[in-house]
């Protein structure tokens, strides 16, 4: 349609997309991206909350913009400028439990699409800088997430951030004075409010935007992977010239999550209007209290999508490092044994000699800030940690099937444990589930590589 | 007189040995916050306003706002406005924070979202559970904020009550907890009664929570109406969607 003369008899509408194609690849990239991007038809359930994310993350760019237009960011006026978005402001008690709910249901999308990535082998070759990119638009997220939950200037807002902050502090020889840079202030301060708002709405936006163009555009270089974890690239229809199990994704796709879309807003719809706080779980009771410098919570929880990492943190005591000397010691061992140069061995028994180093000279303060940042970085070594020679969960072994349900089950517990007063008890099953937690990213290169694996087929199921 | 018997009864006594603050293992009482329940929201602003609104403000809600719960303007201006020149102004106290740091030691809190943050089961039971206490400088105490800055307001309703501490008993032996020690109970006895009964003192502090916590969301009434009809659209944007998927995908096979 695009070329051919324009004569007068054209539709104006016709006409003007012309004038717009000839000089902005507009019909092109409606193609490369939609009507002739070839996708596997097989996808199931878990494959709605890629969309959804990106639908999410419209919903809080959107809704966050008319926030902005009446928060104050300053400690004096911050929490009753919430108030007076959720009092006066006409709709504004709904664009806030929308923003409040929609940070919520982010992580719960982006958890279940990374789920997703571990079920079906999405992270594998050649989808490597895909994952990579997504993982950084998980960092961004918690990034966005942590400088988002200061503005209410509430007391979880105030001490969470007073939390985390310090938990900088902790690196050794630099880390007061990074804690002081990060606050501007010796306290969470207005000066800290004022900074984490620029973050929160211009700084990490634009990355994340970015991110995810990134995100999507090295997905469609590759194509998307599907539930048996096979290439439908492998598989060219001879008479169409297009993927024999692909489905353009316009209108397929588009429909399908349009679809998705409308269960997910019912749902949405059910907390945002029937349940705003979720019984103080995506909003904390505890935040209702404006702000006190003076007065130290007894509990003090970060939001339930950073408290299995949160939980990392604190089960990190100085028993567990002799777990960590222990897994140090039995991976020298075998670095010593295995096959191969004596280049890599010298390298990885050096590994081991710093760790076991760093167990002595630093404590276990800083080893929870260690161990809790490795358990969110971890995930990006995912590419090169699996070994498996297929892809799909569906056709990996009971060993993969059985690490990634405790991995699961770990994952869950660390985030319940992380929001609940510690004990004795509590700490002891947290601890479990860390070594559970690390023991299925850490151990993946070897159980992957003994597992039984099946053949898969070699068109879509 | 209600018993109040409270769970971790141990750590209670502990805890209210302490200087600071409370029993967090008291147990609190369960009520059913019903903002639709006008006459009672309305009876709950009069007690707000009488007895609450001296020390505390609710600097977050205006006047008329209470419209919203049945009140007419003039109800407002002549029942409930005492330092308030228009109706639109915030409900703010004529004592300063600084006046209250010199006289209180500390701020009364703003009510405004009170009920958000403490829920309605913990001011409810708190606002029941006052009792003399000589050892404190405000002469009360209280079972679930152990010591608190403020004194009994409304003790001339309930009346004066003093705690009583008894060993629990079954067939005359004392019962033992896990510590081997006899687990006791607490009872708040009373020594005078205030002008209310306790049924009638129990429905003014539920009147007055009920109020506190359709206060610290006005919007809630409003947004529960609006979430019927959002969902009812979107039950009817998920059939049409559906049937909408279905006839697109009729001939992926």
């Amino acid at each position: 349609m695009a070329n051919g003369a324009t004569t007068r008899n054209q539709h104006w509408a016709l006409r003007l997309f012309e004038w717009v194609d000839a000089r902005f690849p507009l019909s092109q990239l409606w193609k490369e991206h939609l009507s002739e991007y070839y996708a596997p038809k097989s996808f199931n359930f878990w494959y709605y909350f890629g969309s959804l994310a990106l639908l999410v993350l419209v919903l809080q760019i959107v809704t966050g913009i008319f926030l902005t237009m009446n928060y104050k960011p300053d400690a004096t006026l911050a929490f009753a400028s919430v108030e007076y978005i959720m009092r006066e402001v006409p709709w504004g008690w709904l664009i806030r439990y929308l923003h409040s709910t929609g940070a919520s249901a982010f992580f719960i999308c982006v958890y279940l699409h990374m789920f997703r990535a571990l079920l079906y082998g999405s992270y594998r070759k050649p989808r490597e800088l895909t994952w990579l990119f997504g993982f950084f638009i998980f960092l961004s997220l918690m990034a966005e997430g942590f400088f988002g939950y200061l503005l209410p200037w509430g007391q979880m807002s105030f001490w969470g951030a007073q939390v985390i902050v310090n938990l900088f502090g902790a690196i050794p020889f630099v880390g007061e004075d990074l804690a002081i840079w990060i606050r501007g202030d010796y306290v969470v301060s207005d000066a800290t409010l004022n900074r984490f708002f620029a973050l929160h709405v211009i700084a990490v936006p634009l990355v994340l935007v970015g991110l995810v163009a990134a995100h999507i555009l090295a997905l469609h270089e590759t194509g998307s992977n599907n539930p048996d974890g096979i290439e439908i690239k492998a598989r060219i229809d001879p008479k169409t010239g297009h993927p024999a199990d692909g489905i353009p994704f316009h209108p397929y796709y588009t429909v399908k999550d349009l679809f998705g879309t409308m269960v997910f807003l019912l749902v949405f719809s059910v907390i945002v209007f029937f349940a705003p706080a979720f019984g103080g779980v995506f909003l904390e009771d505890n935040n209702f209290f404006p702000a006190d410098p003076l007065k130290t919570p007894p509990h003090i929880a970060p939001v339930w999508y950073f408290t299995p990492y949160y939980s990392v943190l604190r089960a990190t005591t100085d028993e567990l490092k002799w777990v960590i000397g222990i897994a140090v010691v039995v991976f020298m061992i075998w670095a010593l044994l295995r096959r191969g140069s004596n280049t890599t061995r010298m390298v990885l028994l050096g590994t081991g000699v710093v760790l076991i180093a760093g167990l002595f000279v630093l404590d276990a303060k800083v080893w929870g800030v260690l161990l809790m940042g490795g358990s969110v970085v971890i995930f990006a070594f995912l590419p090169w940690l699996d070994r498996s020679p297929v892809k799909s969960i569906r056709y990996k072994g009971w060993m993969y099937k059985l690490a990634l349900f405790l991995f699961v089950v770990a994952f869950v517990v660390l985030g319940y444990l992380g929001m609940q007063v510690p004990n004795t008890l509590l700490t002891r099953i947290a601890q479990v589930a860390t070594i559970v937690y690390f023991a299925f990213f850490l151990l993946m290169p070897w159980y992957t590589a003994i597992d039984k694996t099946k053949q898969p087929p070699e068109r879509v199921t | 007189m209600t018993k109040i018997l409270l769970a971790a009864v141990a750590a209670a006594l502990a805890a209210s040995a302490a200087p600071a603050r409370a029993a967090e293992g008291a147990r609190l009482d369960a009520i059913e916050v019903n903002v639709h329940n006008i006459a009672s929201l309305q009876s709950g602003a009069r007690t707000f306003v009488n007895y609450c609104l001296n020390c505390h403000s609710a600097s977050l809600v205006r006047y008329n706002t209470l419209l919203a719960i049945g009140l007419t303007d003039d109800q407002i201006r002549d029942n409930l406005m005492f330092t308030a020149e228009k109706i639109g102004m915030p409900m703010a106290i004529a004592m300063t924070p600084v006046d209250a740091k010199e006289w209180f030691a500390t701020v009364p809190p703003d009510l405004s979202v009170i009920a958000r943050a403490r829920g309605a089961d913990w001011l409810y039971t708190y606002m029941r559970t006052f009792y003399r206490d000589a050892s404190s400088p405000t002469g009360w105490n209280n079972l679930v904020y152990t010591r608190p800055v403020m004194p009994h307001i409304l003790w001339q309703l309930q009346g004066e009550r003093i705690l009583k501490e008894e060993e629990m008993r079954r067939d005359g032996k004392p019962i033992l907890g896990a510590d081997g020690r006899p687990v006791k109970v607490i009872r708040l006895e009373m020594l005078r009664p205030g002008s209310q009964s306790t049924a009638e003192y129990d429905k003014t502090v539920y009147d007055l929570v009920n109020f506190l916590a359709w206060m610290g969301e006005p919007t809630q009434l409003e947004r529960r109406r609006v979430g019927i009809w959002v969902l009812f659209a979107l039950v009817v944007l998920v059939f049409l969607t559906y049937f909408l998927k279905r006839a697109y995908w009729k001939d992926v096979h």
